[in-house]
């Protein structure tokens, strides 16, 4: 499974995994890595330790998480990505949305 | 025997009557004596192959022959199988079925592949007359001019990325490169709105920030959530010798100066457009001094993401080293197609590829391309007079000149000159809120360093406006065979000692307040009290047609 979720032991973090490659072939996975969740949690984490790639689809994926999180009171990490996935986030701005790690 | 099974039997006496039958009552299956007068079964066979075209008619040969060489001739010729004489019921009852099924089998497949045909070319023609739609809106505008070079290379029939480029009324360009997330269809329909935007906003004269605040306006309320457009726009200041440029979510671009080589790197600084409507462009703005040979370079993702087949990446490196190695011409535009066409040896991008380069040579003669709108002495208000004052907190945040030009376009003589008018009001606007109620000074703008402490100067104190106007006064008095519109502006700035500055005004000094251009434009034009009014004229007739 290219994509795994872990709810912390109190229930407020959701932690999301990507494997490989974070584009439009995992789109259905990562929704519904959130959406089957019983309740929303107080913050997510993305953690991208073994993603090696990251496209515009997946910034896309992201921005309806951000969405599905509350918008603008959202509280979505993006942790450990490596140097390609950063610039891409940082060209997108993506910093003013999410706190990228 | 197979009439009692409920099949329509047709005999014929030989091969050649077999051929004649089928040809004249197109039966669903043939049986074949292998022997047979006149022409034989595998000749019959062939023929029959051959006439079916694109059906399936399987045809079962009825023989006595045992041996295998002799009985996969028949099959290798055009039969389907074989039946040993004497025939036995049973076995010719249930090859009959399987037969009629695999008949069936083919048809239904043949029904599919026909309906997915047809939907394939439906789909392709909407494609086609959608593409026609698209390309009249998001028309190339400008973009064949002599000064710009580009390159679209698209994934699908429409393209993920879109180049736009439209002359401003005032003289000058406005450029702009897009690239919306996914390709094809849906990117192409959230490009219409943008390219609509875009060409009547710059047409009618707005800044290249309020057009792209309106573009993200647009797209946030019309695009899904995951959906966004990632954008470079770029405005071409000819007589402030400035290119602003906004880079939202883009690849670097670059300005290339002949002679000299990389003179200025334009990061993205911005979300891409399209998702947030809060948005700071203003500040997002990089604004720099430009010399009459720069070029700007700017290319989408495709470029530096193009990878070969060793899974290389183009990369930015690569891009810069071709601005190094051709800063002698200062074009980088056929040095980039080419090294990225070596790069890939054949192989194909994945991603739309679009590049694009303008030189700032181009001819800066003011209403090049303004539309030629038809004159007529329509029902208009030939004899009246506005007063229109902006206050601090209006100039802060406003450009009124729009509006104004909005109004003045309703005089049909005014309408054909829409680009010197628009050009007056906004050398006069610009003096006056610039010189006059911001006090800052031109001779700021001569030097590089200056030229961005200025805009930073300029934006600071906008912000900190708390008193001041700028009173607009515009009248028009009808004349026997057309009108005199008079514009007449006043800041409250404390003027400026401008007998001697007309006296030591030289044509070729760019930043003179423009007044060289202003009396070229205004059949008249003078300063009048302290220095804080302006009087501008210009006359009009209904002969003036083009």
């Amino acid at each position: 499974m290219p994509v795994t979720e872990k709810l912390s032991a109190d229930g407020e973090t959701l932690t999301i995994q990507v494997q490989g490659r974070f584009d439009f072939s995992v789109h259905q996975e990562f929704r519904a890595s959130y959406e089957r969740q019983k309740a929303k949690p107080q913050q997510y984490v993305i953690d991208l330790k073994d993603t090696i790639y990251l496209d515009s689809s997946a910034l896309g994926m992201l921005l309806l998480l951000r969405d599905h999180a509350g918008g603008v009171s959202s509280r979505i990490k993006i942790a450990n990505c490596n140097n390609d996935i950063r610039k891409i986030l940082t060209i997108s701005n993506f910093g003013q949305l999410f706190s990228i790690e | 025997m197979l009439e009692r099974e409920g099949h329509q039997v047709i005999a014929a006496a030989d091969g050649l009557q077999a051929v004649m039958y089928f040809q004249q009552y197109s039966p669903d299956i043939v049986l074949l004596d292998a022997l047979m007068p006149n022409m034989d079964g595998k000749d019959a066979a062939q023929r029959i192959k051959a006439a079916s075209g694109e059906r399936l008619v399987p045809i079962i040969f009825l023989t006595s022959l045992h041996e295998a060489e002799a009985l996969a001739e028949l099959i290798e010729v055009g039969g389907d199988d074989f039946l040993n004489k004497p025939y036995n019921r049973l076995l010719l009852k249930a090859k009959m079925s399987a037969f009629v099924r695999l008949k069936d089998l083919y048809q239904t497949i043949r029904d599919q592949r026909d309906k997915i045909q047809y939907h394939t070319d439906r789909l392709l023609h909407e494609q086609d007359i959608a593409k026609k739609i698209f390309d009249n809106i998001a028309h190339p505008g400008c973009l064949n001019d002599a000064n710009i070079r580009y390159n679209l290379m698209p994934k699908s029939v429409f393209n993920g990325d879109i180049l736009l480029a439209a002359r401003k009324p005032s003289g000058g360009l406005h450029v702009l490169l897009g690239d919306f997330t996914g390709h094809g269809l849906p990117a192409a329909v959230g490009a219409m709105p943008l390219a609509d935007i875009f060409y009547s906003m710059t047409l009618k004269g707005y800044a290249l920030t309020e057009i792209l605040s309106e573009i993200n306006i647009k797209l946030v309320r019309t695009l899904p959530i995951e959906v966004f457009c990632c954008l470079i726009a770029a405005d071409f200041n000819p007589r402030e010798r400035m290119l602003r440029v906004w880079n939202c979510g883009m690849p670097t671009a670059y300005l290339v100066r002949k002679g000299e080589g990389l003179a200025s790197r334009f990061e993205s600084r911005h979300l891409p457009l399209g998702i947030q409507l809060e948005c700071q462009l203003e500040s997002a703005a990089n604004s720099v001094r430009l010399m009459p040979c720069d070029y700007l370079l700017m290319a989408s993702d495709g470029v530096v993401e193009a990878a070969n087949s060793q899974g290389e990446f183009f990369g930015e490196e690569r891009l810069t080293r071709l601005i190094e190695t051709n800063k002698v011409q200062g074009t980088v535009f056929q040095a980039l197609l080419d090294g990225l066409s070596d790069f890939l040896e054949g192989e194909n991008t994945l991603d739309d590829v679009s590049v694009v380069e303008v030189c700032n040579d181009f001819d800066y003669a003011v209403d090049i391309d303004a539309p030629r709108l038809s004159l007529s002495p329509l029902p208009h208000a030939p004899d009246w007079r506005i007063e229109y004052e902006l206050r601090a907190q209006t100039l802060a945040r406003w450009d009124p000149l729009p509006f104004i030009l909005h109004i003045l376009m309703e005089s049909p003589g005014l309408a054909v000159q829409r680009g010197q008018i628009f050009t007056i009001l906004s050398e006069l606007y610009c003096n006056a809120l610039d010189h006059g109620v911001l006090g800052l000074s031109s001779a700021l703008k001569e030097t590089a360093e200056g030229f961005a402490e200025y805009f930073a100067e300029r934006e600071q104190r906008l912000s900190a406006l708390q008193d001041g106007f700028i009173r607009f006064t515009l009248e028009q008095v009808p004349r026997p065979d057309g009108g005199l519109l008079s514009i007449r502006i006043e800041d409250s700035g404390p003027g400026f000692d401008w007998t001697s500055y007309v006296a030591n005004l030289k044509p070729t000094n760019l930043s003179g307040r423009g007044l060289t251009l202003l009396q070229s434009l205004c059949s008249d034009f003078r300063l009048e009290g302290p220095g804080n009014v302006a009087v501008a004229q210009v006359e009009w007739t209904f002969s003036d047609r083009v």
